[in-house]
């Protein structure tokens, strides 16, 4: 009996990982096509992610630093800068209110349509950035029907900036629910009926019960919504008519700056969005390796 | 006196549970003791149909406005239908590139541990949370003619940057995360015993890859392939950068959308529009219904 236990440990020592015989085990392959994949994956990530990636930064600092910060101190890349912010305040709270109410209506009850519901939300992800600037140009623009009461309220949301916040709001609004929606369908509804039994109210229930249940979901939701509202380009460049200094974001602001041959300025922009993007990505890794279990449901794109 | 006590309280919960699924039955939702359901409904809706649905709708009437003789004559403009062309062509081109080297990368994650391999499973994510326009600029510059890659290419006589392939580059880029965090989940959870029971069955490892462990990625690749494919088909910003933009040549439906837009002829831009919305609910429907057949046959995806 003890043999065998010893046997049977000997064996459970070699199974993790990599056995010391790769060749015996019939269910890996040869080490030089292990290592061929390999190589495969790294100059195809590197050639296509990280090269493109290291770009944005040399070039950013290839006139030297006086230059890189003058790119944030002239008037216009100010101003671009201040209007992505302002557009992102208004974007991205808005869609998290929008994406918490959803998943809370789709994922605690059961209704009629709610799959078609939940079709509808993803909607803005299968259409084109420059379609979602389009249809606000269409419907708000000098040739809509709205236009003559929007002219007599002095309301200008075309090539202005309510404009570019609508269509900034259109493509950034299934973020939030899109991560909320599965997570809440696997908690199910267990602990906020466990809740309400006890005495708490529905506020209490969402803010000491559901809440802390989903809050690294809901922060990886809000930061990637909060990366495309800050780098979206298309749809915002259809509907800002780029008023240099009024409606230009920060993404236009980068294009209006490669077309003019001012590329060490271009890239000086650019690199404060890479640079929001690597937050980004270092934020989703630490938050999966941290909290992997309770964002397990999110983890399908 | 104990069994007719049981009697009568399981008789009444008999009565309890009918009741309850006649109201089931005719009530539009499922009842629940969790509250909130019509505000946060409510809420999404109107939100829904404010944000994303009117503004649809009203480039759909703007479009059937101009009738169908109309619509088609600015359909089938030879203009639009090579930027069409151009636009499908070069987006089916790199989705299946990206099936390839998408599943390749997904394997290496998935199946082997090297150093680096956090740094390239983070990485991959890249694409969602980098700008289009940073993208594009970065892309166009590294594989343009004075760039790290494009200058060692084009002493061979290669050309990418402003060549029909920058814009296939480009689109692999935007397309790579879609396969790779498709496929990546499915082979996670593939049961290692299939591929135990092929080798102890005789097959080699080619035969066990390709006879029993493609055919249950086959779901997920269809899966990503749509979804590299559809996306690449709207994208906007990180091709027009690389692109040569030549009208009837390398110029792609969105850009042509643009155009059309700052020319003020919104006709001719929706109808653009909607042979593009058309084609993405169609590549939406596709993929619903390749997750329906492989939940019936697989289980899950």
């Amino acid at each position: 009996m003890a043999r065998f236990e010893q046997d049977v440990a000997v064996y459970d020592s070699r199974r993790p990982d990599e056995p010391p015989d790769a060749h015996s085990r019939p269910t890996s392959e040869p080490a030089w096509v292990k290592w061929t994949l390999i190589g495969i994956a790294v100059l195809f990530l590197a050639a296509l992610l990280l090269l493109p990636l290291l770009t944005v930064f040399t070039q950013a600092l290839s006139k030297g630093i006086g230059t890189f910060l003058a790119a944030f101190t002239d008037p216009a890349g100010a101003a671009a800068i201040r209007l992505t912010l302002l557009v992102t305040a208004i974007a991205v709270p808005l869609n998290l209110v929008f994406g918490v109410c959803a998943a809370w209506a789709i994922a605690k009850y059961e209704f009629w349509g709610k799959s078609f519901l939940t079709t509808l939300i993803d909607i803005p992800f299968s259409v084109s950035p420059v379609i979602s600037g389009m249809i606000y140009v269409i419907l708000f623009g000098a040739n809509s029907v709205l236009y003559p009461y929007l002219h007599d309220a002095h309301l200008q949301i075309v090539f202005a900036v309510p404009g570019i916040v609508l269509a900034t709001i259109f493509v950034t609004f299934p973020f939030v629910a899109r991560e909320l929606i599965p997570l809440m369908q696997d908690q199910g509804t267990a602990e906020e009926e466990a809740a309400l039994s006890l005495g708490a109210n529905g506020w209490q229930t969402f803010w000491r019960v559901t809440l802390p249940n989903i809050r690294w979901g809901l922060l990886y939701g809000v930061l990637l919504c909060n990366a495309r509202a800050m780098g979206e380009f298309g749809a915002v460049s259809v509907i800002s008519g780029h008023i240099r200094g009024k409606t230009n974001t920060m993404p236009l602001h980068i294009e209006l700056l490669f077309d003019s041959y001012n590329f060490a300025g271009a890239f000086a922009m650019a690199s404060l969005l890479a640079l929001l993007a690597l937050v980004t990505l270092v934020a989703k890794t630490l938050l999966e390796l941290r909290y992997g279990d309770e964002l397990a449901a999110t983890r399908r794109h | 006196m104990a069994a007719s006590l049981t009697r009568s309280t399981s008789l009444a919960s008999d009565s309890l549970v009918r009741t309850a699924r006649r109201r089931r039955a005719w009530s539009f939702v499922k009842p629940s003791v969790i509250p909130g359901f019509g505000v946060t409904l409510g809420l999404s809706l109107t939100y829904l149909t404010l944000v994303v649905l009117i503004p649809l709708a009203g480039m759909a009437i703007r479009s059937a406005a101009l009738g169908p003789a109309e619509l088609w004559r600015l359909a089938t403009d030879q203009r639009t239908v090579n930027a069409l062309w151009v636009s499908f062509g070069s987006s089916l081109v790199a989705a299946l590139v990206n099936v390839v080297f998408g599943l390749v990368v997904a394997w290496v994650l998935v199946r082997y541990s090297f150093r680096g391999r956090r740094l390239l499973d983070a990485i991959v994510d890249l694409p969602f949370a980098l700008p289009t326009a940073v993208a594009g600029i970065a892309l166009s510059t590294l594989y343009g003619p004075s760039g790290w890659i494009g200058a060692p290419l084009s002493h061979l006589g290669i050309k990418i940057a402003y060549t029909p392939a920058g814009i296939v580059i480009a689109l692999i880029f935007i397309g790579l995360p879609f396969m790779v965090r498709t496929v990546q989940p499915v082979l996670e959870e593939l049961e290692q015993e299939l591929e135990e029971a092929a080798a102890t069955l005789g097959a080699n490892r080619f035969q066990t890859i390709t006879r029993v462990i493609l055919p249950r990625l086959l779901p997920a690749i269809l899966t990503g392939f749509a979804l590299a494919f559809a996306r690449a088909v709207g994208e906007y910003g990180s091709v027009i950068f690389i692109a040569s933009n030549i009208p009837y040549k390398s110029e792609i439906a969105p850009l042509l959308i643009v155009i059309r837009l700052q020319e003020f002829n919104e006709p001719a831009a929706s109808a653009i529009g909607m042979v593009m919305l058309v084609i993405a609910f169609v590549m939406l429907l596709v993929i619903n219904l390749i997750q329906a057949w492989a939940r019936r046959r697989y289980g899950a995806v």
